[in-house]
């Protein structure tokens, strides 16, 4: 086990370093320029030198990566062009939101999709499966803004049971749930679409096994089986989609932010590469592959847990 | 200035101002606005909503404009004008203070140019304090600026946010905590979400500002923002970004939907610096082969007033040239044809916004009509800001000019991105801007006009509408807008 997470570590900071290489370099490489884009297209010229300087912008780009490098490892991510604020207030404050909708979506996606995907393995060929399937295919082909839209004008315009949009913050935490039911929701049904027929075949598989068998005829009932019997066993493939799922989630929240107006880092690091935002983008694009790499970690710690014998392999 | 996502221009909406509504009514109101702000000085950064929520409501300037575009006294209460036009001596307001409680005199007017013009300067329009020389205190609540040369739109100019008057001790704050002398003081932001301003209880005019409390919320996407106004968790959006969606709320009896005009040439801008289009045949052709009502239909829905020339319709000098080249594809045809360029292949670089990416499809297929093939090519704001505006690199292109007064594109010589310059035009220009006689002035913009359309330099397509949808009842909002911002000061709801 130590072995692995020193593997894992040394994994971690070899991609950021790639990872913070890249977008250093891609944002250096695409058209625009932070000072028009602040100062817009009937500034001067000599204005957009000044604050070119201001900026750092008129250092060597070699220069100005290491100089990011040195202040980062110190927990200085810098202060954003366009904002003109540090980079990590501006993250600091959209974590909370993207954070909770993550964890909430995340929720009712795995609860969704084990009842769903458990029941119609075991009502295999049956109606109750037909419409499981038909279900999640359906949750499969719709797109999600579609989805949120949908959900908006029904209980935001027409029911007035929820509001449209936006988030008031944690310091109301009534208004701040209320607020984060129909983004969960519209985020769930589509996610949970994928995983309910990942935990049903997984299950289907499990089921056919003697073990089973053997649990139902020694008298546990249908649902003690299924329940604390197959699923345990189905689990792996399910935890790995899972894993997946959140990495893709995180990243994903950008278009259910934009449908609903929520404050959260999808729509800050949208802004921010348009506003060629360089600290702000290399933050954000750092905090997710830290959110995708710690996500894989967490799977494969899960597998261990899930299954002991997977332990010996991993060393 | 573009229209653009950094300078889209902030529709925050009109008003007749109904005065003598009683004060009983609602006190509150929430604001949609598409963009949201990146700072809140409007001295340092362009993006058009700092300008349409703090210039005249938080900030104030020496003077300030009407609906139409006329001048009114704002902190200077008077002026006088020198015989030579070059002497501008302006009497300030007395007893105004900024929100932080510190006196307001001559000296943060000269602080405020002074900061505005310097070397450091890092003004979004520190051209239009080009022509000043100097800036003198002669007393507390007095201020001369004198200019080197005539500036027929240095008071309109002087109006803009970017000639705020700013306080010397807040000043460093303003991009996060924005302190002025305005009728409204910034209360909070909640970056990504919210702002909101309050009543300045002691603004020299406080009783006659009708609102206490004013939040904006700011949704960019066109389909959230109209749920937002359905559900009435929004009284208005000013500047609403999707004609296709106003049907439905002038169907409902709750809403007020009012189009109106913005500063906004929306034109089809060709390189005049490189073939073909350095071939006055083939501009032409061009402008022949679109037709306005067919792109106004189209892409705005039917809600624009067709341009034949680079002057708003609303404008006093305005004159309808949209008959110059009347539509007629067989024309272009033949046009295209003499001057040798008829099955040639032409790029149309599109920048990021829905009254581009519409017009030009259907641009698109007129010119395939005329036997031109245009290669539609969507680009991101950054890029059309270094590829075309920068780099001249473009055959076709469509953008808003959204600037006030803005004909003097055409006199900024090759450089820019029209690659466009005659002497005749320079000089024409230089003669408007230095004529303080009004109705001269309006004469040689009509010949301006005329120029421009019959030199065919671009197809001019339309005028950018401003589209508001206000609940019922609420009074106040500019229907058409010369400038980028709004005075709330001006807005109040009906009994």
């Amino acid at each position: 086990m130590g072995y692995f997470l020193f593997r894992r570590t040394v994994g971690l900071f070899l991609t950021l370093f790639a990872v913070s290489i890249v977008v250093f370099a891609s944002m250096n490489v695409l058209p625009g320029d932070p000072a028009i884009t602040i100062l817009g297209i009937e500034s001067t010229e000599d204005a957009r030198a000044v604050l070119r300087e201001q900026l750092g912008l008129d250092e060597p780009v070699l220069g100005q990566y290491f100089a990011w490098i040195f202040n980062a490892l110190q927990g200085d991510f810098g202060v954003s062009y366009s904002y003109g604020v540090p980079v990590s207030e501006l993250i600091g404050e959209r974590i909370p939101m993207t954070l909770s909708l993550a964890f909430s979506g995340m929720a009712l996606t795995t609860t969704l999709a084990l009842f769903l995907g458990i029941s119609a393995a075991s009502y295999h060929k049956k109606p109750g499966d037909w419409g499981v399937m038909l279900l999640s295919q359906l949750g499969i082909a719709i797109p999600a803004f579609w989805l949120s839209m949908l959900l908006v004008l029904l209980f935001a315009v027409k029911l007035r049971w929820l509001p449209p949009g936006g988030f008031p913050g944690w310091d109301e935490p009534l208004s701040a749930m209320r607020s984060l039911i129909l983004p969960t929701v519209a985020l769930a049904l589509v996610q949970s679409a994928v995983l309910a027929r990942v935990t049903r075949s997984s299950a289907l598989e499990v089921i056919r096994l003697d073990f089973v068998r053997t649990a139902r005829a020694s008298g546990f009932s249908k649902s003690r089986v299924l329940w604390r019997h197959v699923l345990p066993n189905a689990l792996i493939p399910i935890v790995t989609i899972v894993g997946l799922q959140f990495a893709a989630l995180v990243s994903g929240t950008i278009v259910i932010e934009n449908v609903f107006y929520l404050p959260g880092l999808g729509r800050l690091i949208f802004q921010s590469i348009s506003n060629r935002d360089l600290f702000t983008v290399q933050a954000l694009v750092m905090m997710f592959a830290i959110i995708v790499v710690l996500a894989n970690f967490l799977v494969d710690i899960a597998y261990v847990l899930i299954d002991p014998r997977l332990k010996g392999r991993s060393n | 200035m573009f229209l653009g996502t950094k300078t889209t221009t902030f529709m925050l909406g009109v008003a007749i101002g109904l005065s003598g509504t009683i004060a009983t009514a609602k006190s509150n109101i929430v604001i949609g606005l598409q963009q949201e702000p990146t700072t809140l000085d409007p001295t340092a950064d362009a993006t058009a909503s700092i300008d349409g929520i703090f210039t005249h409501n938080v900030f104030e300037s020496l003077t300030t404009v009407t609906e139409t575009g006329a001048v009114l006294p704002n902190l200077a209460e008077s002026w006088k004008i020198s015989d030579d036009n070059l002497t501008y001596t302006f009497s300030l307001a007395k007893g105004v203070k900024y929100h932080d409680g510190t006196d307001f005199n001559a000296d943060d007017v000269k602080f405020s140019f002074d900061r505005a013009m310097g070397e450091d300067s890092v003004n979004p329009s520190k051209k239009i304090f080009s022509k000043i020389t100097s800036v003198s205190v002669v007393d507390p609540h007095t201020i001369e600026i004198k200019l080197k040369s005539v500036d027929a739109f240095f008071l309109f100019n002087m109006a803009k946010g970017d000639a705020s008057i700013v306080g010397s001790e807040s000043v460093e704050g303003n991009k996060t905590n924005p302190i002025g002398t305005g009728p409204f003081t910034f209360t909070s932001w909640k970056r990504g979400d919210r702002m909101i301003l309050s009543k300045n209880m002691d603004y020299r005019d406080a009783a006659n500002i009708s609102l206490d409390k004013v939040e904006f919320r700011f949704i960019s996407d066109p389909a959230a923002a109209s749920a937002a106004i359905l559900s009435e968790e929004l009284d208005a959006f000013p500047g609403f970004p999707a004609p296709e969606l106003l049907p439905q709320f002038e169907a409902d009896p709750r809403f007020d939907v009012r189009v109106g005009s913005t500063e906004g040439e929306v034109i089809l801008a060709m390189n005049n610096a490189k073939p073909p289009f350095d071939d006055i045949r083939v501009r032409r052709a061009v402008s022949y082969a679109i037709n306005r009502d067919e792109i106004i239909d189209g892409a705005m829905y039917g809600r624009a007033t067709p341009i034949g020339s680079f002057y708003p319709p609303h404008g006093k000098a305005y004159v309808d040239l949209t008959g110059t080249y009347p539509h007629d594809t067989a024309k272009a045809k033949a046009l295209f044809e003499e001057a040798g360029v008829a099955g040639m292949t032409m790029t149309l670089r599109l920048p990021p916004f829905p009254y581009a990416k519409r017009s030009g499809e259907i641009i698109q297929a007129q010119l395939a009509a005329a036997g031109i093939d245009a290669k539609v090519e969507n680009v991101e704001w950054g890029f059309w800001i270094s590829e075309i505006y920068k780099k001249q690199a473009y055959d076709m292109t469509i953008i808003a000019h959204t600037s006030p007064n803005d004909m003097g594109n055409f006199a900024r010589g090759k450089k820019y991105f029209y690659g466009f310059e005659e002497q005749e035009f320079t000089d024409l220009w230089a003669s408007i801007r230095t004529e303080t006689d009004p109705a001269k002035r309006d004469e040689m913009l009509k010949q301006g006009q005329r120029y421009l359309a019959e030199n065919a330099i671009h197809g001019f397509l339309f005028q950018l509408p401003r589209l508001g949808v206000y609940r019922n009842g609420l009074n106040g909002f500019w229907t058409s807008s010369p400038v980028l911002y709004q005075p709330l000061a001006d807005v109040s709801w009906a009994k």
